[in-house]
């Protein structure tokens, strides 16, 4: 029992430590530096992939949906906090649009900062939820389908669904192919990381519920699973609604860091991405993906960047060094991964696994003697 | 006298063309221990199948506690292929999913078996009781069921203990010997809370003395937990010293059915595994 | 009638173009059980050699540099990112894929600049215009159809009346049983990416001849297509890979033609949403039951 609030005290360190990284972050860095971005759009991204890893990771469905999720979680935020008074000219083809409400302004009897903030995570649920309900209704005839028919089902609901918001029939709420713009973002990356945090504590919670191991027991094997009385249907689709809900309140918090909403990023290489991500940090790793999530997005928009530009680690190649040549080498370190490290950079074991260990191996000790 | 817990009438399974069980009736006393044994491909795995659910019967009905819980009748295209008997017999359809008649009260094991591998092994007895929990997702993902949670995970340590696993527990389920599985697949059933366990090839690959521990513990578990047993078993020792009843397959066919003194002594049953024993 | 006739013709030729990349997706899904996301980057890897050569040589030598580059781009991917995967998850397989394309696409940025790539009349007679039914089209729209059911009547003679053939059929079936009984299940299966890299470079001369340029991700959508006509079929049956490609080249040119162009995509994805949930396996695939 010692070693089990030893590791969560452990545990709180390392996420109290990383939090108070973010704050001195966040006082020292104006917010357009480049350190405030990645860290923003890498919080994003460990939302989302862990909402993926509990459909891939944890309940063994391989869907590739989660770009179409994060879409409609994207357009809701936007649609529901640009002011008011922007409407005319963000929608300035289709008459300011066809809501005159901003979910903010709405709550702006509590304040202007605490209205705004209210409002600002009003929409998030709002796109979560209806990312949720979505799957709700896509998920009884989609997840009847086996492995490669469901990936693909699922791709296409995505494509769908991004055909949809572009058409200009529904401009006047999603301002067809032109972009959202003027909503309302979190400014500090803080903000993005406390709120993801939280998120993914919830599905942390979730996963070593009872469903959860429902969940798992899935995975592992259907047949036991449902000869042990998990109704497979049922526990699917919750899975499926649950990991859209976080994935829908992902693409809300895409949408700020994005400053615009478009419907071509959210595109099936969007799903892939983070895929990628989920896999490097390990399938049914929660702390991999969000390790993995940083490393991705540090490396790929940051670190890296001087293999773009001229000039990468003191060597100044600039015929070799240019632009593209950054994603090359990134996508090789992938398949690198890929190829040699199967099971991830944490494989199955969390923050909390790592962190015990060290006892752990002396009891093995013992018994080995 | 009181309602068989188990009845199973007139069940015709047909794949194709293949008649794997044919006609088959059966039925368990509360408290029996019935047997189902047979030559390899005689259709006791595919009956199992039928009766919880896996598979959906071509013919027949099966009965649970007095409950009629599976009917079917040749349709569509098995129409014009039915071979079985009583065809015009049934014309309803139920055909629950295998969860749903877990949560009435049957659990069973696997022949080959199924185990979730990534689980450790108190885990895997901690999830079979998840289809008796009574908490949703919210309140069991913000730990509202603080409760039912520990009040299962005392049982699962009581069912681990019982089979003689408790110090296994952390272990992963799949880096037990095969003896421990089998039993683990025993406790995992039992974790369900069933009135009716069906226990497929319980024994197989187990050396003499852990089919003698085993019988015993079949035997026990009867007792301690108030319930009917049904299982199939190549081991004639088992078999013989526990069931109350027999059941012989041979193609499918019910060949013969009765005591083990009877079953012993009938002929019918000799001539089909002598039978086995030639072509091997 | 006068007015739905083009998009018609198109709708074949678009068809027969899909037919030659699904038939590269359903090959390697028959035997790897594997979804060969990288294929629709070979295809256009063949589209960019394509541009490339021939304006630096005259076509007759480049258009076979095209064949020879796009198969020993297949044989490569298949020899360094999935042989190693043999014994792997088929999960890791399938992200394998992933990872090869998008490695493909940002090789191609860094070569490309990014920049779109113009294609100008890589081959001179194919390109002409000429006059069907009234109607007037390029030759290419043409002769598209045609040589997909030639390539596709060599590739099912090659396969039921040759020995090649006839391991391919079995590993297909089973594919540990196969090589128990002897066939070397790895020059098998690198002679599936072969025949499907060649069948896609064909059919990306041909696509590309017809269209502007050929940009990085000019690949993704014709594959992703040629992909869904391939699991519309019934993904594992050539047959059903045809049948399914011409299907949806028809569809989404019909529907083009009744002004619908937004929704084409769409609509395809729609068309195959709708037929999984009928036949949860496709036209033409077969029943998968699991043994309890």
């Amino acid at each position: 029992m010692t070693s089990e609030k030893r590791k969560k005290l452990l545990t709180l360190a390392v996420l109290a430590a990383a939090l108070a990284a973010c704050l001195v972050v966040d006082a020292t860095l104006p917010s357009y530096h480049i350190a405030v971005k990645v860290i923003s759009k890498a919080s994003v991204y460990m939302l989302v992939a862990v909402s993926m890893n509990l459909l891939n990771g944890f309940t063994g469905l391989f869907s590739l949906g989660q770009a179409g999720f994060m879409l409609l979680g994207a357009y809701a935020y936007a649609v529901l906090t640009i002011p008011v008074a922007k409407r005319d000219s963000v929608y300035q083809y289709f008459d300011g649009g066809l809501l005159h409400f901003s979910l903010p302004e709405i709550f702006s009897f509590l304040g202007e900062d605490l209205g705004t903030l209210v409002g600002m995570l009003a929409a998030l649920l709002v796109g979560g939820l209806l990312a949720a309900l979505l799957a709700y209704l896509i998920g009884l005839p989609v997840l009847r389908l086996k492995s490669d028919y469901l990936a693909i089902a699922t791709l296409g609901f995505a494509e769908i669904l991004r055909t949809l918001f572009q058409w200009n029939g529904l401009g006047p709420i999603t301002n067809g192919s032109n972009l959202l713009k003027s909503y309302p973002t979190f400014s500090r990356a803080t903000s993005y990381v406390l709120l993801a945090g939280v998120l993914i504590f919830a599905v942390v919670l979730l996963i070593n519920s009872t469903y959860g191991r429902a969940f798992k027991a899935i995975r592992d094997d259907e047949v036991a699973a449902e000869a042990m009385g998990i109704n497979l249907s049922h526990h699917k689709r919750m899975s499926f609604v649950i990991s859209s809900f976080f994935a829908g309140v992902g693409g809300g918090m895409m949408a700020m860091y994005m400053g615009t909403v478009a419907a071509l990023p959210f595109r099936s290489s969007m799903t892939y991405e983070i895929l990628l991500i989920v896999v490097i940090g390990g399938i049914g790793s929660i702390t991999g993906s969000i390790i993995a999530s940083f490393l991705y997005i540090f490396s790929s928009e940051w670190w890296l960047r001087g293999l773009d530009s001229g000039t990468f680690l003191g060597i100044h190649a600039p015929g070799l060094f240019k632009n593209g040549f950054r994603m090359a080498v990134f996508s090789v370190i992938i398949m690198v991964i890929v190829l040699f490290f199967r099971r991830g950079l944490m494989g199955d074991k969390e923050l909390p696994d790592l962190l015990g260990r060290r006892p752990k191996k002396q009891k093995k000790e013992v018994a080995g003697k | 006298m009181s309602d068989p817990i188990l009845r199973v009438e007139n069940v015709t399974m047909q794949f194709g063309g293949v008649v794997a069980v044919d006609n088959l009736n059966l039925s368990i006393d509360p408290g029996q221990i019935v047997a189902l044994i047979g030559p390899n491909g005689a259709g006791k795995t595919t009956a199992f199948n039928v009766i919880t659910g896996v598979y959906q019967p071509t013919n027949g009905a099966v009965y649970f506690q007095g409950k009629k819980i599976i009917e079917n009748h040749p349709q569509g295209k098995m129409k014009a292929q039915y071979k079985g008997q009583n065809a015009g017999a049934y014309s309803h359809v139920l055909s629950p999913t295998p969860d749903k008649i877990t949560q009435l009260g049957m659990a069973r094991t696997f022949q080959n078996i199924r185990l979730w591998k990534s689980q450790s092994v108190f885990d895997n007895v901690l999830i079979a009781m998840h289809c008796r929990r009574h908490s949703n997702v919210f309140s069991a993902t913000f730990r509202l069921n603080r409760k039912e949670e520990s009040a299962q995970r005392k049982r699962a340590q009581e069912l681990l203990e019982i089979v003689g696993l408790a110090d296994d527990r952390g272990e992963l389920a799949t880096s037990l010997p095969y003896g421990k599985q089998r039993r683990l697949e025993i406790a995992r059933a039992l974790a369900t809370d069933p009135t009716l366990l069906l226990l497929d090839e319980p024994a197989a690959g187990m050396n003499p003395q852990e089919t003698d521990d085993l019988t015993e513990f079949i035997a026990q578990i009867r007792w301690d937990f108030h319930i009917s047993i049904l299982l199939i078993e190549h081991h004639m020792d088992l078999v013989m010293g526990i069931s109350d009843q027999i059941y012989v397959l041979d193609f499918g066919k019910l060949i013969a059915r009765g005591t083990p003194e009877q079953i012993r002594n009938d002929q019918r049953v000799i001539d089909a595994y002598l039978g086995v024993a030639e072509d091997a | 009638m006068e007015s739905i006739l083009p998009y018609l013709i198109n709708g074949v030729s678009v068809g027969g173009q899909f037919a030659l990349i699904a038939i590269g997706y359903t090959l390697v899904y028959g035997i790897l059980r594997l979804i060969n996301f990288a294929h629709g980057d070979v295809f256009m890897v063949a589209g960019l050699v394509m541009v490339y050569t021939t304006t630096a040589m005259p076509f007759y030598i480049a258009l076979p540099l095209v064949c020879i580059a796009t198969v020993a781009l297949g044989f490569v991917i298949e020899r360094v990112a999935y042989r190693p995967l043999r014994t792997a998850p088929r999960m890791s397989l399938m992200i394998s894929a992933i990872g090869v394309s998008y490695l493909i696409q940002n090789l191609a940025f860094y070569i490309t600049g990014g920049v779109a790539q113009p294609v100008v009349n890589p081959i001179p007679w194919i390109s002409d215009n000429i006059t069907l039914f009234g109607q007037s089209t390029k030759r290419v729209t043409l002769v598209t159809p045609l040589l997909t059911i030639l390539l596709v009547a060599a590739l099912v003679y090659l396969i039921n009346h040759t020995k090649m053939g006839m391991a391919m059929r079995a590993a297909a079936r089973d594919f540990e049983t196969a090589q128990l009984m002897g066939i070397k299940i790895n020059s098998v299966i690198s002679m599936t990416f072969v025949i499907g890299s060649f069948l896609a470079a064909v059919g990306a001369m041909l696509f590309f001849t017809n269209s502007p340029s050929v940009t990085i991700t000019s690949g993704s959508m014709p594959g992703l297509k040629a992909f869904v006509a391939a699991v519309f079929g019934g993904i594992g049956s050539i047959p059903g890979a045809v049948v399914g490609a011409f299907i949806i080249g028809l569809c989404e040119e019909l529907i083009k033609g009744l002004g619908y162009t937004t929704f084409s995509d769409a609509f395809t994805f729609a068309l195959l949403i709708a037929v999984l949930c009928v036949k949860p396996t496709g036209l033409f695939g077969e029943k998968v039951t699991d043994k309890v």
